[in-house]
């Protein structure tokens, strides 16, 4: 029984996709605190779907991977950035606008020219197979730099995603912070695509901030909780995406919301009523 | 006589969203020490004036120019808070100090400063609750005790009273009072002419531009009132302080509203 269960580390690809799912696991658990706690849960889905068209064009291209969905994700992620700021139209709208059209973008060109690289089923779903050293560096890197980010910027990070206008006042640059955050999850979002695909990450970024949220009040202890419990769901859904022969990305979100459903119930109504809140912010209009 | 201590002022500002000015020619100085009450109707630009002083609004014309150094804090209406994030109040407080450490939990004396500032709001045993877990008065004072941990030479407040009781009201009106005979300049927005407005040293009437400006017994008369808000008003005198009626209901009241001053 043990050595069925260790069977998958004989292999190296088996070993980089675990790194990869539990490190990508805790980099979305971490940024998903701030993109949910700020009411923008649709931008992990969006951002997702934006960098299916700069995957799409770097295949078209013979442009790497990384570099190219990486430029395009960080592009839509300012473009959409800068639109919310001008609180002409809401996040949702530019989210909506911006990356469904870079989505669209990316299958015509996969319809008129084919794909090279790269499977178009791995983008839409991940795949463990083709995860390689390149993913485990690229995971690496991302992850030092949004943890380095979120230490060093900790207060200024938090007063932003609390409270905006009196941040500025209290002499925080917000644009700074908010561009900063975006570009973070645009780079965390490419790097965790590989093994999450283009349409499950928003759910890694969503669910282990939602459960961390009904386990407590305190922000701190939020961070700590979403970072671990996305670790744990990363860790548990590779084992069984190979044990079970499905998808890495399907396995690990059904981990996770397997454990959203368990603590919902175990917390009660305290716990619904603090997950309930997560989205009860005051109208745009109103901050 | 305000320019030598002067700490803020905006010189022909207009501002606002898109094509909807929302302040127009506004001339404000606020100076050392003062403690200024901005009143106006719903929608006169309050909130946006009390943004543009704190630099947090970008004008469309005219000069804003502050004191170098000038710190400044903003304790923003009630109503505009996230009551569902997850913070506790010492969380709360703490993140005034954005500047200088940056590590996430706080130094040993950061803590000693978080204590003393919340013991001196009376809330200092509430540091771990979660701020939704708190009354009205205690929730307002998490906000103030956030902005006065930053230290600040200005404090900003929007509608610091709106839907509190009386009682409450005094309160943070002396709290505010004492505040400002220690040295710190205030400047809050406000609906209540008579509970808050008459009681402050200088009053700003604004209906996006500046209507009257000064002492309440200079500011508060039938014409600066009826010109800011675009109703008849009457002013009355009581103990010496005037007292604001809305002539609609003084000319429909049962009992005539002279007969108390």
């Amino acid at each position: 029984m043990i050595g069925e269960l260790l069977r998958p580390f004989d292999f190296e690809f088996f070993r980089n996709g675990l790194l990869v799912a539990t490190m990508a696991g805790a980099l979305c658990g971490a940024i998903g605190v701030y993109v949910v706690l700020k009411g923008m849960s649709y931008i992990g889905h969006g951002l997702s779907h934006a960098l299916f068209g700069g995957f799409a064009a770097s295949s078209l291209l013979g442009v790497n991977f990384l570099l190219g969905a990486g430029a395009w994700g960080v592009a839509s992620a300012l473009m959409i950035n800068a639109v919310t700021r001008r609180r002409v139209i809401g996040s949702d709208a530019a989210i909506g606008v911006i990356t469904t059209a870079s989505f669209a973008l990316g299958l015509a060109l996969f319809a008129l020219f084919g794909t090279t690289g790269r499977s178009f089923d791995a983008a839409l779903f991940g795949s463990i197979l083709g995860v390689g050293t390149d993913d485990v560096i690229a995971i690496l890197v991302v992850g030092i730099l949004a943890f380095a980010l979120i230490f060093l910027r900790y207060r200024a990070l938090l007063f932003t995603t609390f409270d905006p206008d009196v941040a500025d006042v209290a002499g925080v640059n917000t644009a700074r912070m908010d561009a900063l955050l975006t570009v973070v999850l645009a780079c965390s979002i490419l790097a965790t695509m590989q093994v999450l695909g283009v349409t499950l990450v928003a759910a890694v970024l969503v669910i282990p901030a939602a459960i961390a949220r009904m386990l407590t009040n305190s922000f701190a202890r939020m961070l700590q909780l979403a970072t671990g419990i996305g670790a744990v769901c990363g860790f548990i859904g590779m084992n069984l995406s190979y044990h079970l022969d499905v998808q890495s990305g399907p396995t690990i979100v059904l981990v996770a919301a397997t454990l959203f459903a368990a603590v919902f119930v175990v917390t009660g109504v305290t716990g619904r009523r603090r997950a309930a809140a997560i989205t009860a912010r005051p109208p745009l209009a109103a901050r | 006589m305000r320019e030598r201590g002067e700490l803020l002022a905006l010189a022909g500002v207009t501002c606002g969203y898109v094509d909807d000015a929302v302040l127009v020619d506004v001339d404000l100085t606020i100076g050392d020490r003062e403690f200024v009450g901005i009143v106006g109707p719903s929608g006169a630009g309050k909130t946006t004036a009390l943004r543009v002083l704190g630099g947090s609004m970008r004008v469309a014309h005219g000069a804003v120019t502050r004191r170098a150094g000038l710190r400044m804090a903003y304790v923003p209406q009630v109503e505009t808070i996230n009551w569902s994030f997850p913070v506790t109040v010492r969380e709360c407080v703490l993140m005034a100090r954005v500047s200088g450490r940056r590590l996430p939990w706080a130094s040993r004396a950061e803590r000693a400063q978080v204590a003393d500032v919340l013991g001196r709001l009376d809330i200092g045993d509430l540091a771990d609750r979660h701020i939704r877990e708190l009354s009205g008065g205690q929730q307002q004072r998490v906000f103030l005790a956030r902005a006065l941990l930053g230290e600040p030479e200005l404090l900003l407040l929007d509608e610091p009273t709106s839907g509190v009781d009386v009682r409450l009201r005094h309160e943070i009106l002396h709290l505010l009072d004492d505040l400002n005979s220690r040295g710190l300049a205030i400047v809050l927005t406000t609906h209540d002419l008579n509970g808050i407005a008459a009681h402050l040293p200088r009053i700003v009437c604004l209906n996006r531009r500046v209507i009257g400006d000064g002492a309440p017994h200079e500011v508060l008369s039938s014409d600066v009132l009826e010109r800011t808000y675009g109703a008849s008003m009457e002013v009355l005198e009581h103990s010496g302080m005037p007292v604001v009626v809305d002539s609609y209901r003084r000319a429909h009241a049962p009992h005539h509203a002279e007969s108390h001053s």
